[in-house]
């Protein structure tokens, strides 16, 4: 087990301010994420977190603060830089590659793992069958671990979306991550695939030993296998704390309430 | 790759060497330049097909490959082998240079600047403070290289061979690069740039990459296609090669490396089959070829040899399981 105090923070996301134009997507947030923790970001919708997770990814440019993983620094690294830094994450809007085939898809995950460049590659040295070979084995355990061997062939696009969701959850693990970023990984899915998905999610932590920020509606999923919760509404934190803690806050409340109007 | 496959591969290879030996030297010709356009289209469908980023000006870089083994060969009297790795060098750098500021551009725009860049080379051709080296508008015109240690076989057979070598050789690197690590990071990009990026690919360098050694193919192409010619002049590298290249690789199958075998053999026999048909308005006659294609096979000549050959496998399937 790791513990929590010795460890520190993994995530610490530091006043963090997003603006689109004249729209305030996050607005001087602040929480911290500790190793081994799921953690349950809640807010309805447009309240910025999709929006957090694409400045942890560095898809957005953050207007102030800052994100420090590790200790370091986010905003100093390059995109392409933050997967081997140990920060995976899946996308609200399935983002696969959809002419690719689902062994294929899971491969590019682990490209953050690998080095082989132009030049060795086209010359297929031996070092590039040896990375290869590991990439593989690598991708066709996740495959087995998901469930997906009967369609590890298959073109992604050609797939159910439940199906495609789980390709992207392979892909996400195929690049080793220390914290895991899911963007609504439930939606679509039905009751009962829901509850699977939670006993997953816990499985994925316990056996990979990763942390879990968890961006979802279903409160019930969230409630149930979150160590904290963090809600956000109109791009500012609500409130922050255990899931009975933040389930029972009136700001929390008000805010779902004022959504269903 | 199966062992099947590499036997088959091993096999076709054999036959294209015999194909000088069994028809006429202006065949045999025909077919050196069918080889030179397979090499080229190779090289823009790693960029366009594989990588997703569109080039209306690859006849550049044919031309650049193709005047500087010319240079290389007039001027400094090098032998017509020893000039390939210069015209891959100078493409390679010429279109990673290019390829970084059309990171910026994406889809019709780079299809615009890359459209550009081919428009407006002949006219630097044509430069007359660099007439000492390109010969102006008149061109450059090289000696037909020998056969070697005296093999009993002619120029024209020669240069078929030795143009086929060539073209395998590059055909197994494009090959090795695209199954691997490299090659899914370039499709991967195609497929999904912002996903690319967050599974730790440098999409600025893969792209540029790609856009360098995809010229450099091309170059390579120029280059042998410029010893198969015997002559180089600005006027033969218009903007129509650019666009005859895109054709290719869209006929004969985007993202295909056998696509490129078939679209050279569209772009170098179909003009003639047209030609022969009517000599008042072949390109009439081309236009039809290519509108039939692009109907019967929408996924070029390369997808539907693949779908013939799935039906094929599943059919003698079904026969082994009702037996
Ligand atoms: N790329 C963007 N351009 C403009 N506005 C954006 C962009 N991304 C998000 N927004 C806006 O920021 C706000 C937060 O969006 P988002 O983070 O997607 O919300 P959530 O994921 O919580 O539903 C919304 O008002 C949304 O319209
Ligand atoms: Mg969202």
């Amino acid at each position: 087990m790791i513990d929590p105090i010795a460890a520190g923070a993994l995530l610490r996301v530091e006043g963090v301010g997003v603006r689109f134009g004249g729209i305030v997507a996050l607005d001087g947030v602040s929480f911290d994420v500790e190793a081994g923790r799921i953690v349950g970001l809640i807010g309805p919708n447009g309240a910025g977190k999709t929006t957090l997770f694409n400045c942890l990814s560095r898809l957005y440019e953050c207007g102030s603060g800052d994100i420090l993983f590790n200790g370091v620094s986010l905003l100093q690294v390059p995109k392409h830089g933050i997967a081997a830094l140990g920060i995976g994450r899946t996308f609200q809007n399935l983002a696969l590659f959809r002419t690719m085939t689902v062994l294929d898809n899971i491969m590019v995950g682990h490209h953050c793992r690998t080095h082989s460049g132009f030049f060795v590659n086209s010359l297929r040295l031996p070092a590039v069958t040896h990375e290869e070979r590991a990439t593989l084995e690598k991708a066709k355990s996740l495959v087995r671990f998901l469930g997906l061997e009967a369609v590890a062939g298959a073109r992604v696009a050609d797939l159910p979306f439940g199906t495609q969701k789980r390709v992207e959850l392979a892909r996400a693990l195929a690049a080793e991550p220390k914290l895991l970023l899911l963007d609504e990984p439930a939606s679509g899915l039905n009751h009962e695939e829901v509850g699977d998905l939670g006993t997953l999610i816990k499985e994925i932590r316990d056996r990979f030993g990763l942390t879990v920020l968890l961006v979802e509606h279903h409160m019930s999923l969230v409630m149930s296998i979150s160590d904290r919760v963090v809600a956000l509404n109109f791009g500012r934190k609500i409130a922050e704390g255990t899931p009975a803690e933040v389930q029972a806050h009136p700001e929390v409340i008000q805010a779902y309430l004022g959504g269903a109007h | 790759m199966s062992r099947r496959q590499i036997i088959l591969v091993a096999a076709l290879v054999l036959a294209a060497g015999a194909i000088p030996f069994l028809v006429s030297d202006y065949r045999t010709f025909q077919f050196t330049l069918t080889l030179v356009y397979a090499i080229a289209l190779l090289g823009l469908n790693l960029l366009t097909g594989y990588n997703g980023q569109i080039s209306l000006g690859h006849g550049a870089f044919y031309a650049i490959g193709a005047y500087t083994a010319a240079i290389l060969m007039d001027q400094y009297g090098m032998p017509y082998w020893a000039t390939l790795p210069f015209a891959a060098l100078v493409c390679l750098v010429a279109g990673f240079l290019f390829g970084l500021p059309a990171l910026r551009l994406e889809g019709l725009y780079l299809a615009l600047a890359t459209f550009a860049l081919g428009v407006s080379l002949p006219a630097l051709l044509k430069y007359h403070h660099l007439e000492k080296w390109t010969g102006g508008v008149q061109g450059i015109v090289i000696n037909k290289p020998d056969p070697p240690f005296g093999l009993p076989i002619n120029p024209d057979q020669w240069l078929y061979l030795f143009t086929l070598a060539v073209a395998v050789l590059m055909f197994v690197l494009a090959w090795n690069l695209l199954r691997g690590r490299i090659g899914r990071a370039m499709i991967a990009i195609r497929d999904q740039h912002i996903a690319a990026e967050a599974m730790g690919i440098n999409t600025a360098m893969v792209k540029s990459l790609a856009f360098g050694v995809s010229a450099m193919y091309t170059g390579v192409a120029g280059a042998l296609g410029a010893i198969a010619i015997q002559y180089v002049a600005p006027d033969s590298f218009n903007i129509f090669v650019s666009i005859v290249f895109l054709v290719g690789i869209v006929i004969g199958g985007l993202a295909s490396i056998s696509g490129a075998i078939y679209g050279a053999l569209f772009i170098q026999f179909v003009p003639n089959i047209a030609d022969e048909i009517s000599r008042a308005a072949p390109w009439a006659i081309f236009g039809v070829f290519l509108l039939v294609f692009v109907y019967l096979m929408p996924m070029g000549v390369a997808g539907a040899v693949r779908m013939a050959l799935a039906r094929l496998a599943r059919k003698a399937q079904n026969r082994s399981q009702s037996t």
